[in-house]
C-alpha cells in the first residue's frame, strides 16, 4: 500500500520535509522510487513565477533533442539549476545522466498571448517532447508548467534522498507546497512516469489506492483531452477526472466528488439539485471510481484537496499548526513533523467529504 | 415381399415416437384429453389371443394410446400426456431420425414450423465461454455480496457528454439553462416485449403484475415493455403505467387506442420502443397468425381476424437521418419530450452503423439502443428465419460498445442486449458479462416464458407457440389452454426469479469489487477461447 503526503505551508519548504514525512511511515515503502512536485516556488525560483519551469530527466542524447524542440518552438532559457548530485557509491538509485530544470521565456510571438494561449503552448510542447523522448527512450518529461518542480527516480527512498542532496535542508530549493510519495507505483511495470505525484496543468494528484474502473476511466478520458495520456498507473485516472471537472467543464470542485463517487440514486432523489446530480451520474458515469482510494491533490488555485471512496477508504489524516497544513496517509508522519500541534483538531476523511485546505491555511470540509 | 407406401407419413418419420405401455394404463383419458395437438388419440387394437395355429380365429380387442400419423397433428414432444399420466404409461422418445422436415415442405410446399426458437446451434455459445477473472484479492479486497450495499440501475434515456449539458454556474453552484433528454435510471434487466396476443393475456398479466409489485414491494425499478400489440386501457390509465414502455413497430397494433387514451393518462409510461428488427427473424416481420388473434386480441389492437403481418419495414423508413428522426421526433412530441424514445434492432453485420449514426444524432433523441440476438425466440417465423439468419449477441454489442469507445461516446445512448439470455440455465451470469462488456442492461421475453412453464427447448420440443395450442397456456389463445396457466403463481415466480437473479449479480459484483453496475468493464473477464479473446478484446487465459 502507497503512503502519500502534501504538504501546505507559509513558510518556505525544503524537500527534506517531505523525506521526514514519509520516513516513519517506511512500512509503505518498497525502495521502488520516490518523487515529489514543488509549487509555490520559493528559492532560486521565486523570482521566475510566471515563467514555465521544465523539470525532466534524460540521457544526453535526449537532452540535445529536447533543447531542441523547444528552440525550434521560440522558447529561451532564463534560468537553470541542477542538483547537488552525491556520487557516493553503494546508493541504491537507477538515476538518469541528465536531471534539468530550467525556466524558460515564452516565444516573442506570444509576448500579448493570453493565458490560456500560453497554456495551450505549454501543454502541446510537453505532449511533444514526451512523444520524442518516448521513441528514442532518452528520457522522461515530469512537468512543464510555471512554478513548478518535479522530480521522480527509482530506487530507495533514503538513497534517492543522498544521491540529490536532500536531507540536508537549504533555502536554494524550497517551496510552499510539497506532494510526495516514497514509492513507485508497482501494480504495473516499473517506470518513472507510473511513480506520483502525476501533475496535468496546475494540478497535482497522489493516491494511495487501487481504481477497479480504471478500464472504464482509462477508455473514456484517452478521448477526452490531449493532455490525458500514459495511463501508467489505475491513479492517474483521478487527477484527469479532477482536471477534466475543474478546469476543462469549469464546475465547482464539489461536483468532483459526485463525479467520482456518485450518491447512490435513492439518496440523490432526495437531494433539492436532484436533476443535476442525476445527470452528472449518467453523463460521466465512466469517470466513476470504485475501489479503495484516497486522493491529495494540488489545484492552480494552489489549494490542497482531500477525498476518498465511497466505501473502502484507505487510510488518510489531516494535521494542522498556525503556519502549516500535512495531509498524509499515516499520522506518524505528522507527528514526527508537527509534535506540538492539537492532536485533538486532526481530521480523518470520511467517504462523503471533500476536504480543501485554502490559501490562509484554513480547512473546509464539504459533505457530500 | 409385402408391399408398403413409401409416400405416405409414416411413424417413423415424426420427431417424437409416443411409447406407451399397456400394462400400465388405466385408462382414464387424461393424457388425451390433455393434449393441446391432438397428437395422440385412444384406439381399439385387435389382438390374437392364443398362440394355437388351430384357433386362428380367437381375437380380442383391445383399448390403448395411439399416436397419430399426421403432418397437422402431430406430436411436439411437450410432454403434457407423460406429465398427467398417473402411472407412468406414457413416454416420448425423440426420433433422431425423423423425416417430418422434408415431408411438410414435400406435401404442403410450404415451410414446416414458424414459431419458437432456433433450433439449430452449431456454434456453441460465446458467453459460456467467458469466466469473471478479475478477482479482487489483498490490496483491493472484494465487497460481501450479502452487507455491502450495490446500486443496480443504469440510465435509459438519452445521455449527454457533459460538455453538452449546457450548465451554468451561479454563486457556486451548478444550474441548469436548456432542457435536457429524458431520462431514468432503471433496473438492468427489461421484460421483453412479448405481445398481448403473442402471448396469453394471463402470461402478460403475470408479467406486468410482476413488474409492479417488483417495483412498488421490492423497490427494484424494473421496467417491462408492451411488445407491439397494445396494453389494456386499464392499464394505461392507472399510474403503473410508469414501469411500461410502450412498443410501436411497424404494424402500429393497439396505438389507436394508445392515443384515444392519451388525454386520460395519470402518468407517462417508462418509454417507447420502436421496434426496428428483432434477433429471432431479422427482417422478416411480425406475425401473429389468425388463429392466434382472439376476440379481446381484436379489440385491443383494433383489427379483424386474420393473419396480422407488421411489414419488414417502416414506411417511409428510407435513411435514418430523415425516417427515424420522423418517427423519433413524433414520439418524443408525443409525450412532450419526457419520455425516453429508444430503438430495437435485431444484431446483424450493420448494428455498428446504425448505431454510429444515432449516436451522431444532432437532435440527440435516441435514448437506447436494444440489440436483439438471434437466440432469440419469436412467436411465429419461418424456420428458415429462426434457424438461418441473425447475428449472434456477444460480439455486436461489443462491436457497438466499442465503437462508441472509438468515440469517446460511450454511454451516450444506453445499450440494451437480448436474445437467448439464459439458455443454459446463467441468465445472471449472462446479463453480468454483456454489461462488462458494455451494456447498461439486458432484456429477455424467453426466461420469463421458461419461468412461466414454457416447455420447449432449444433441441425442438414443443416450438408451437404460433399454434394458439401453446400446452403451457404461455402463448394460447385458446380458453381452456391459458386457463392452465395460473396469473399469480406465474407473476410470484417471476418475483422470485428476479430476486434471485438479483442476489446472483451482487454475487458477481462483489468478488471484482464493484458496488455500481461496472458497465464496460472488459478487464473483469477473461475467456479460455483465444478467438472469443481477440475478437472481444478480453484477456486470453488457459
Amino acid at each position: 500500500m502507497c503512503r502519500i503526503g502534501a504538504i501546505k505551508s507559509k513558510n518556505k519548504l525544503h524537500p527534506s520535509m517531505a523525506l521526514k514525512l514519509m520516513r516513519s511511515q517506511q512500512e509503505g515503502h518498497d525502495d521502488s522510487g520516490f518523487a515529489f512536485v514543488m509549487q509555490d516556488m520559493g528559492g532560486l525560483f521565486e523570482n521566475y513565477k510566471d515563467l514555465p519551469l521544465l523539470s525532466m530527466a534524460a540521457t544526453v542524447e535526449g537532452t540535445r533533442l529536447a533543447e531542441d524542440i523547444l528552440r525550434e518552438v521560440g522558447f529561451t532559457r532564463v534560468m537553470q539549476w541542477s542538483p547537488d548530485i552525491n556520487h557516493q557509491k553503494g546508493l541504491k538509485i537507477e538515476a538518469m545522466p541528465n536531471y534539468i530544470f530550467e525556466v524558460l521565456q515564452y516565444p516573442k510571438s506570444y509576448r500579448h498571448a493570453s493565458q490560456e494561449e500560453k497554456e495551450e503552448l505549454l501543454i502541446d510542447t510537453s505532449i511533444r517532447l514526451r512523444k520524442a523522448l518516448e521513441e528514442s527512450s532518452s528520457g522522461f518529461i515530469y512537468s512543464f508548467w510555471p512554478d513548478t518542480l518535479t522530480l521522480k527516480e527509482i530506487g530507495s527512498p533514503r538513497d534517492i534522498g543522498t544521491y540529490f542532496n536532500l536531507w540536508e535542508e537549504n533555502s536554494d530549493l524550497t517551496a510552499r507546497i510539497i506532494t510526495a510519495q516514497c514509492r513507485q507505483n508497482t501494480n504495473y511495470d516499473i517506470v518513472r512516469y507510473a511513480a506520483h505525484p502525476f501533475f496535468l496543468e496546475g494540478y497535482t494528484g497522489l493516491v494511495n489506492g487501487e481504481n477497479t474502473f480504471y478500464e472504464k476511466n482509462k477508455s473514456y478520458q484517452a478521448k477526452l483531452y490531449k493532455g490525458y495520456m500514459g495511463f501508467e498507473s489505475d491513479s492517474q485516472c483521478l487527477l484527469y477526472s479532477l482536471h477534466y471537472i475543474h478546469k476543462i467543464l469549469k464546475w465547482p470542485l464539489q461536483y468532483f466528488k459526485h463525479t467520482i463517487t456518485p450518491l447512490p440514486y435513492d439518496e440523490i432523489v432526495r437531494r433539492e439539485n436532484s436533476e443535476i446530480l442525476l445527470r452528472i451520474k449518467a453523463s460521466l458515469a465512466h469517470l466513476e471510481v470504485n475501489g479503495p482510494n484516497t486522493l491529495l491533490a494540488v489545484t492552480p488555485q494552489k489549494e490542497l484537496l482531500c477525498v476518498c471512496d465511497s466505501k473502502k477508504l484507505r487510510p488518510v489524516v489531516i494535521g494542522k499548526t498556525e503556519d502549516t497544513v500535512i495531509m498524509t496517509s499515516e499520522v506518524v508522519g505528522i507527528n514526527d513533523l508537527m509534535p506540538d500541534r492539537k492532536i485533538e483538531d486532526d481530521i480523518y476523511p470520511n467517504e462523503r467529504e471533500t476536504v480543501i485546505v485554502k490559501n490562509d491555511l484554513t480547512v473546509e470540509r464539504w459533505q457530500q | 415381399m409385402a408391399a408398403v407406401k413409401i409416400n405416405e407419413l409414416h411413424k417413423s418419420d415424426l420427431p417424437w415416437i409416443l411409447e406407451y405401455d399397456e400394462s400400465k394404463c388405466i385408462q382414464c383419458g387424461k393424457c388425451t384429453a390433455v393434449c393441446s395437438f391432438n397428437a395422440i388419440k385412444p384406439a381399439v387394437e385387435t389382438r390374437k389371443t392364443s398362440n394355437s395355429i388351430v384357433n386362428k380365429e380367437k381375437t380380442e380387442k383391445v383399448l390403448v394410446i395411439k399416436q397419430n400419423v399426421s403432418l397437422d397433428n402431430y406430436c411436439r414432444g411437450c410432454g403434457m400426456c407423460a406429465n398427467v399420466c398417473p402411472n407412468g404409461a406414457i413416454k416420448l422418445i425423440r426420433n433422431e431420425d425423423d423425416k417430418y422436415s422434408v415431408a411438410y415442405r414435400a406435401q404442403k410446399a410450404d415451410s414446416f414450423k414458424k414459431g419458437g426458437r432456433s433450433n439449430l446451434n452449431t456454434e456453441g455459445r460465446t458467453l459460456d465461454k467467458i469466466k469473471i477473472g478479475r478477482i479482487s484479492q489483498m490490496t483491493d479486497p472484494s465487497l460481501d455480496a450479502q452487507r455491502h450495499t450495490f446500486e443496480l440501475k443504469t440510465p435509459f434515456g438519452r445521455v449527454l457528454k457533459a460538455d453538452k449539458l449546457n450548465f451554468d454556474v451561479k454563486d457556486g453552484k451548478i444550474i441548469e439553462t436548456a432542457q435536457l433528454p429524458p431520462n431514468r435510471w432503471i433496473y438492468p434487466i427489461i421484460f421483453g416485449d412479448m405481445s398481448i396476443g403473442a402471448v396469453s393475456w394471463r402470461m402478460w398479466e403475470a408479467m406486468a403484475i410482476a413488474t409492479a409489485y417488483l417495483n412498488e414491494v421490492h423497490g427494484i425499478p424494473i421496467r417491462m415493455c408492451t411488445g407491439e400489440g397494445g396494453i389494456p386501457t386499464k392499464l394505461l390509465k392507472s399510474r403503473y403505467v410508469k414501469y411500461m414502455i410502450l412498443q410501436i413497430a411497424s404494424g402500429h397494433f393497439g396505438w389507436n387506442r394508445i392515443i384515444k387514451s392519451m388525454p386520460e393518462m395519470t402518468e407517462d409510461p417508462a418509454g417507447i420502443l420502436i421496434k426496428i428488427g428483432q434477433g429471432a427473424k431479422p427482417g422478416d416481420g411480425g406475425l401473429l397468425l389468425a388463429s392466434k388473434v382472439a376476440r379481446y386480441v381484436q379489440e385491443i389492437r383494433g383489427v379483424p381476424k386474420a393473419d396480422l403481418l407488421s411489414p419488414p419495414t417502416h414506411q417511409g423508413l428510407y435513411s435514418i437521418e430523415e425516417s427515424v428522426q420522423k418517427m423519433f421526433l413524433s414520439m418524443n412530441a408525443a409525450f412532450n419530450f419526457q419520455v425516453p424514445v429508444a430503438i430495437k434492432v435485431a444484431a446483424s453485420v450493420t448494428s455498428v452503423s446504425v448505431y454510429n449514426n444515432l449516436l451522431r444524432d444532432p437532435y440527440n433523441i435516441v435514448g437506447g439502443f436494444f440489440i436483439d440476438g438471434l437466440a432469440a425466440g419469436t412467436g411465429a417465423a419461418h424456420e428458415i428465419s429462426l434457424n438461418h439468419t441473425g447475428h449472434p449477441i456477444t460480439s455486436k454489442l461489443r462491436d457497438c460498445y466499442l465503437a462508441a469507445v472509438h468515440q469517446g461516446r460511450q454511454g451516450e445512448i444506453p445499450l440494451f442486449a437480448g436474445g437467448g439470455l439464459g439458455q443454459t440455465g446463467s441468465f445472471a451470469a449472462d446479463a453480468f458479462k454483456l454489461i462488462c462488456l458494455g451494456a447498461n442492461g439486458v432484456f429477455t421475453g424467453r426466461m420469463l416464458m421458461e419461468i412461466a412453464g414454457c416447455v420447449g427447448s432449444d433441441t425442438g420440443r414443443c416450438n408451437a407457440c404460433n399454434t394458439g395450442l401453446c400446452p403451457a397456456g404461455i402463448a394460447a389463445q385458446n380458453e381452456c389452454l391459458v386457463k392452465r396457466l395460473d396469473v399469480d403463481k406465474v407473476a410470484q415466480n417471476l418475483v422470485n426469479y428476479i430476486l434471485a437473479t438479483d442476489i446472483e449479480l451482487k454475487k458477481l459484483m462483489a468478488p471484482v469489487g464493484c458496488s455500481t453496475l461496472p458497465v464496460g468493464r472488459s478487464d473483469a473477464l477473461i475467456t479460455v477461447d483465444k478467438h472469443i479473446s481477440r475478437r472481444l478484446d478480453i484477456q486470453y487465459s488457459c
